[in-house]
């Protein structure tokens, strides 16, 4: 792709490396145009010429009427950037360049889209600066709007507070990070700029199991095996599907089962074994521990 | 003008060509009788002669998976069906055995008399996860001149009808589309930490021993790289877990993996570079496998036994146990596995034997065993 520019604006500086001849004509090129505006280059001069303007991404070729002004209309330069503008006369017998220039497309001042994002995805209650969001600010032809401009970041937990910063882009960028809170849920984490929003869904899932604990009961042959509700040290409970882990140490033997929790709880059923140490764990945690009959 | 090489070349083809022919023939009419018996033929010592030869005879034609005549040389086949001596040896249910294929085996004699004997047999299965043992004591007795063999069918084991209540738990995953915009938001791979290492100088290289812990809140398929690093802090060698890893933890639960690194030496290494991977998969949380009455068996002959017992409805495929041995300090000595080679069925215990290296098993003062299961249809 860059070969074809290269070939392209090589052709074009051939075209004003051409002697020029004895059609006479100038240019007057605004220095600035907002991406997607109309806008005019006025000329000097008679005759016929072309107006060649070059930029990475767009290329516009037009004939014009030396002498008089030719007008582009709205959306023909989007693409942020410099262009080169070459006026060249074409005479039946007379080609060369006429005129040189170089306009410089900005990005238009009013955001229309954020690029929103926002880490992680999920996370642990209670963490400081857990939450991180960045933006980056386009207009509506997808250029970066590097002017300065606020973006107010706004993170509502489930309990209905929310955290709010508002920050000045800086070379289109504006990040920030906040905390995630002690209640577990689904937190929304916006970014507004004007009338420009975007959301993001962050997941703040529970700590690790805290205060584990199990209670046993005879049930046959066997010991039936359950825990209390498991909630972290917050109080949130631990999601269904985490694995606890009961073991059973007897004589110079062992049985363990990895069950997931459901409902909040795990429960089993193990051997009875008179004098059988049974202890609890989840992850790293432990849990309390129960010496089984005698 | 012709130099004769035309005229010797034709001579030499048919020579090769009428060669070909006399073989093909011989190899034909008159097979060796190792070929005849991969082609599932008469073959190897068909008369029976010897309890040893007995066995023998049955081992080669389970084999070749010739059935049908290993169960017509069977002296109790009135007992059980042809299908069900089939099903026996490669599994009632779809299990690593189903596909595996007998590599070898050894026949011990055990005991005999003049009309019957005691013959062991040790079949080597080729497996795509190695080779498994298993051993079968026959009984064989004389028939005539010959010895035939009983085949000491395991029965099937029957689960009584019945309803197993499953509240399914299960995850399922939506990622981002691919047409979404670069700055879209997407899931997070789940949070995964190496709550132990250890690296071990062993006889055949250096081992990285480890315990990796999933604290996210959603299930993660994971494995685990190292990288041994030179005095120079130049790496050595780089390799990962593979197998020996427990690969699907659902929230909280811990595998232990094992890491090899073959002819390396520990003397030449500085430092071990971890790298745990993992990615968020849907998954479920069923079936609950007990495993009971785990024994670490001294030395010699070390191991961890026990039993599986599937605790669910569903019919677990392949069952992979895994044992974490500690010193009695509570540090990592050992990781070792076993795949079982029979599927798990609903309520039925099934044995497990891990072996432990002998040096090893001395340190040992306790263990902890985990089982990754895989159903076929589902994700375990």
């Amino acid at each position: 792709m860059r070969g074809g520019w290269a070939i392209l604006l090589g052709s074009v500086a051939g075209i004003a490396a051409q002697p020029v001849m004895a059609q006479s004509g100038e240019m007057s090129v605004p220095a600035t145009v907002a991406a997607g505006s109309a806008f005019s280059i006025e000329t000097t001069g008679s005759g016929q010429g072309t107006l060649y303007i070059a930029g990475l991404g767009q290329v516009i070729r037009k004939d014009v009427e030396l002498g008089k002004t030719a007008w582009f209309a709205a959306g023909s330069l989007y693409n942020a950037g410099r262009y080169v503008v070459i006026l060249a006369a074409n005479g039946n017998s007379e080609t060369g360049t006429l005129d040189t220039g170089a306009l410089d497309v900005v990005p238009q001042n009013n955001p229309a889209d954020l690029s929103f994002l926002a880490k992680p995805s999920r996370l642990p209650i209670g963490l400081h600066d857990g939450i991180t969001g960045a933006v980056y600010v386009f207009d509506a032809y997808k250029n970066l709007i590097t002017a300065p401009t606020p973006v107010a970041f706004a993170l509502s937990g489930p309990s209905g507070a929310s955290q709010t910063r508002t920050v000045t882009t800086k070379d289109g960028a504006a990040w920030t990070a906040m905390d995630s809170t002690a209640k577990q849920g689904t937190d929304k984490f916006q970014a507004r700029d004007g009338e420009i929003a975007s959301t993001r869904v962050i997941g703040q899932v529970p700590g690790d199991p805290c205060g584990l604990t199990m209670i046993a009961k005879a049930d046959g042959d066997k010991v039936s095996l359950a825990t209390d509700p498991v909630r972290d040290c917050s109080g949130n409970a631990v999601p269904d599907g985490t694995i606890v882990t009961f073991t059973e140490t007897y004589g110079n033997a062992q049985s363990t089962v990895d069950v997931p929790l459901k409902r909040d709880i795990a429960s089993v059923e193990m051997p009875a074994h008179n004098g059988a140490t049974i202890s609890v764990a989840s992850g790293v945690i432990l849990g309390n521990q129960i010496r089984w009959g005698k | 003008m012709s130099d004769g090489s035309g005229n010797r070349g034709g001579l030499l083809a048919v020579v090769l060509m009428a060669a070909t022919i006399v073989f093909v023939v011989i190899g034909t009419m008159w097979p060796t009788k190792a070929a005849l018996a991969y082609t599932g033929g008469q073959g190897f010592a068909s008369f029976s002669s010897t309890p040893q030869a007995a066995v023998r005879n049955l081992g080669d034609e389970i084999r070749v998976e010739a059935w049908q005549k290993a169960y017509d040389g069977l002296a109790n086949k009135a007992q059980f069906t042809e299908q069900e001596f089939e099903h026996d040896l490669k599994g009632y249910y779809p299990s690593l055995r189903t596909y595996a294929t007998l590599d070898h085996f050894e026949v011990f004699p055990l005991h005999a008399t003049d009309n019957d004997a005691e013959v062991r047999l040790k079949l080597y299965w080729s497996s795509v996860v190695g080779i498994m043992e298993s051993t079968r004591d026959l009984h064989v007795v004389r028939s005539g001149d010959q010895w035939k063999a009983e085949w000491p069918l395991e029965k099937k084991p029957v689960v009584p009808p019945q309803v197993i209540p499953v509240n399914y738990l299960r995850w399922d995953v939506i990622y981002r589309g691919a047409g979404d915009d670069w700055g879209a938001q997407d899931v997070d791979a789940p949070h995964v930490r190496i709550v132990d290492m250890r690296p071990v100088q062993r006889a055949e290289g250096v081992v990285v021993l480890g315990e990796l812990l999933n604290e996210d809140v959603v299930p993660a398929f994971v494995s685990v790289n190292a990288t041994l690093i030179g005095k120079n802090q130049k790496a050595i060698a780089s390799e990962g877990s593979f197998d020996k890893i427990s690969h699907l933890l659902l929230p909280k639960q811990v595998t232990p993996f094992l890491i090899n690194f073959p002819n390396a030496s520990l003397a030449d290494v500085s430092s071990v570079r971890m790298t745990p991977f993992s990615t968020l998969v849907p998954a479920s949380a069923d079936p609950v496998i007990e495993i009971d009455n785990e024994k670490l068996n001294p030395a010699p002959d070390a191991s961890l036994t026990g039993q599986v017992i599937d605790q669910s409805g569903q019919v677990v495929n392949v069952a992979h146990v895994l044992g974490t041995f500690y010193d009695s300090t509570g540090h990592l000595v050992w990781v070792a596995d076993e795949y079982l080679d029979h599927a798990l069925l609903p309520q039925t215990p099934e044995p497990f034997n891990i072996h432990i290296p002998e040096d090893l098993a001395r340190q040992i003062s306790s263990e902890r065993t985990i089982v990754s299961t895989y159903s076929s249809g589902g994700a375990a």
